[in-house]
């Protein structure tokens, strides 16, 4: 049905700086239902890339390729020189200590506080027991998240958006290399919604990350997008912009923009 | 189709409890995690085990005396009743307590964490999720399922105590020499390591079910209830076999 001219694949508009990921044709099925089929993708050096498309068409599925919660049926993954699918144990915790993970539903212990929270990973992950070093790290986390009055609260006494913020500083403490943040505008309102997008937006400043952004969201997309990569039926088919792909009016992305 | 499935199904189980002898000796140990695990159960299950097997102490005598009245054998009913507490009924109940309000516990516990992704969270900030949750758990039951059995048979010799005395006037002393002189130290060890077991099985069940739960809310009261159900039959399992190996030793 699809012909390999759908794919428009247009040459970078402005030289890039070293693909941190490289994934390249991956499939993958959950028993009869493929959920990717071909699927390649780039991300540079601090770099902003959005992925949209709608519900359903594996772009968790994706990420958590990446970080090898999930193992693709063929293809190759390389995530900072790692080659994902054949890690060890080991090198999966080395690799994971420098890519942020925010989850669609925040993912946060809900049997711990905010700060038992982001020790977490501390303690568990790099070994720090050191109370004042765990302070040290979990104000300054929490500061750049904009919560710092949060860090006694359980995460069911914490908002939708707060959730976002205290899963994403989870990730920041580790200072990871690349973030991949799951629809983090999800089931927000709009200023909530713009509130993260800023957010995104200055932990790349601030910790030099690269970050793949997923979303359906397209006001997220404008706001935070460097580049955007339409996924539909598991296939990456448009890229681009957000300037160019409003331009192309291409079908599949058509709803998005008009909104 | 259904057969593949379940061998399937079946090689994840032996993979899971593989997992837990690599991981329960590959340090650094979760003896914090265990210590708070061995607490948070005992304090869950203590009072009902120890309610359930006083009454199971005294309705067992009481029903048994007419029988061994009949025979003019009601001296005898400490011995038999000892022995049927520690050989068998202790570690019943216990384990079916446990395995209905631990397994449960377990299975739900770690579905809903399964479930909002936070097994994935703590996998991909590498903080070691089996060992954190599973390893803990595992340990803890087994660990505390001896311990609460040795409750349990105090308790319920406790119950039976009463109900003799109640009756004929038997003395503690007379009463406790007369258990002690039919249990043995096999008695005793035998149902200790099958208590273990029991734990085990709930713990390791439990995690089982809760890990690989299913998606969506349903998912957690399915995990729970394949986990009570599960380890009771668990345990009737145990419980057969390990008779059929304690008899091995036992002087016919
Ligand atoms: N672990 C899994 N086991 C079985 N099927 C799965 C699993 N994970 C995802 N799927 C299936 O893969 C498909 C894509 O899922 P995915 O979560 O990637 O969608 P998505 O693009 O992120 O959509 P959404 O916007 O709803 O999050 C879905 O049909 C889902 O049912
Ligand atoms: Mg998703």
């Amino acid at each position: 049905m699809r012909t390999e001219t759908d794919i428009i694949m247009p040459a970078p508009s402005q030289p890039r700086g070293n693909a941190v990921v490289e994934v390249r044709h991956v499939s993958k099925s959950f028993g009869d239902r493929e959920v990717l089929v071909d699927f390649n993708l780039d991300l540079f050096e601090r770099e902003n890339l959005v992925i949209l498309g709608k519900s359903g068409t594996g772009k968790s599925v994706a990420i958590k390729i990446m970080v090898g919660l999930l193992k693709p049926d063929s293809g190759t993954v390389n995530v900072l020189g790692y080659d994902v699918p054949t890690l060890s144990t080991k090198e999966l915790n080395a690799l994971r200590l420098q890519v942020g993970f925010s989850f669609q539903g925040s993912a946060l212990y809900d049997s711990m506080t905010v700060r038992e929270n982001l020790e977490f990973p501390l303690k568990r992950n790099l070994g720090i027991y050191n109370r004042s070093e765990l302070d040290e790290k979990v104000m300054s986390a929490l500061k750049d998240v904009g919560l710092e009055s949060a860090s006694n609260l359980s995460p069911a006494e914490l908002s939708g958006g707060m959730k976002k913020r205290i899963g994403i500083a989870r990730t920041l403490i580790l200072n990871p290399k690349i973030m991949l943040y799951d629809e983090p505008t999800a089931g927000l309102d709009p200023v909530t919604s713009s509130e993260i997008n800023e957010l995104i937006l200055s932990v790349r400043d601030k910790y030099n990350t690269s970050s793949i952004i997923i979303t359906h969201d397209i006001s997220c997309a404008r706001e935070t997008s460097d580049r955007i990569v339409g996924l539909f039926d598991g296939r990456n088919k448009v890229e681009g912009t957000f300037d160019e792909l409003k331009k192309q009016n291409n079908e599949e992305l058509k709803p998005f923009f008009n909104y | 189709m259904k057969v593949k499935k379940f061998l399937i199904g079946l090689a994840d189980v032996f993979r899971f409890i593989k997992r837990f002898f690599k991981e329960v000796f590959y340090p650094p140990f979760e003896i914090k995690e265990t210590l708070r695990q061995c607490f948070l159960l005992g304090n869950r299950s203590l009072f009902l085990i120890l309610f359930t097997s006083f009454l199971a102490g005294i309705v067992f005598t009481k029903q048994s005396r007419p029988s061994l009245a009949s025979f003019g054998a009601e001296s005898w009913l400490p011995s038999l009743v000892s022995q049927a507490v520690v050989r068998s009924l202790g570690p019943l109940i216990t384990g079916l307590i446990c395995a209905g309000k631990l397994g449960s516990n377990i299975g739900a516990e770690l579905a809903s964490m399964q479930v909002s992704e936070q097994i994935d969270a703590m996998e991909v900030s590498g903080t070691r999720p089996y060992a954190y949750l599973v390893v803990s758990r595992v340990l803890a039951t087994t660990l505390m399922l001896p311990l609460l059995v040795v409750f349990a048979d105090i308790v319920a010799l406790l119950g039976s105590y009463l109900m003799v005395n109640g009756i004929n006037g038997t003395s503690f002393t007379l009463y406790f020499n007369e258990v002690s002189a039919v249990v043995t130290y096999l008695d005793i060890f035998s149902s200790l390591i099958k208590s273990a077991f029991f734990g085990f099985a709930i713990g390791i069940v439990g995690s089982y079910a809760g890990y690989h739960s299913e998606k969506g809310t349903t998912g957690v009261g399915k995990a729970a209830n394949t986990a009570v159900v599960v380890s009771m039959i668990f345990i009737f399992v145990i419980d057969l076999a390990s008779l059929q190996i304690i008899n091995l030793f036992r002087v016919q």
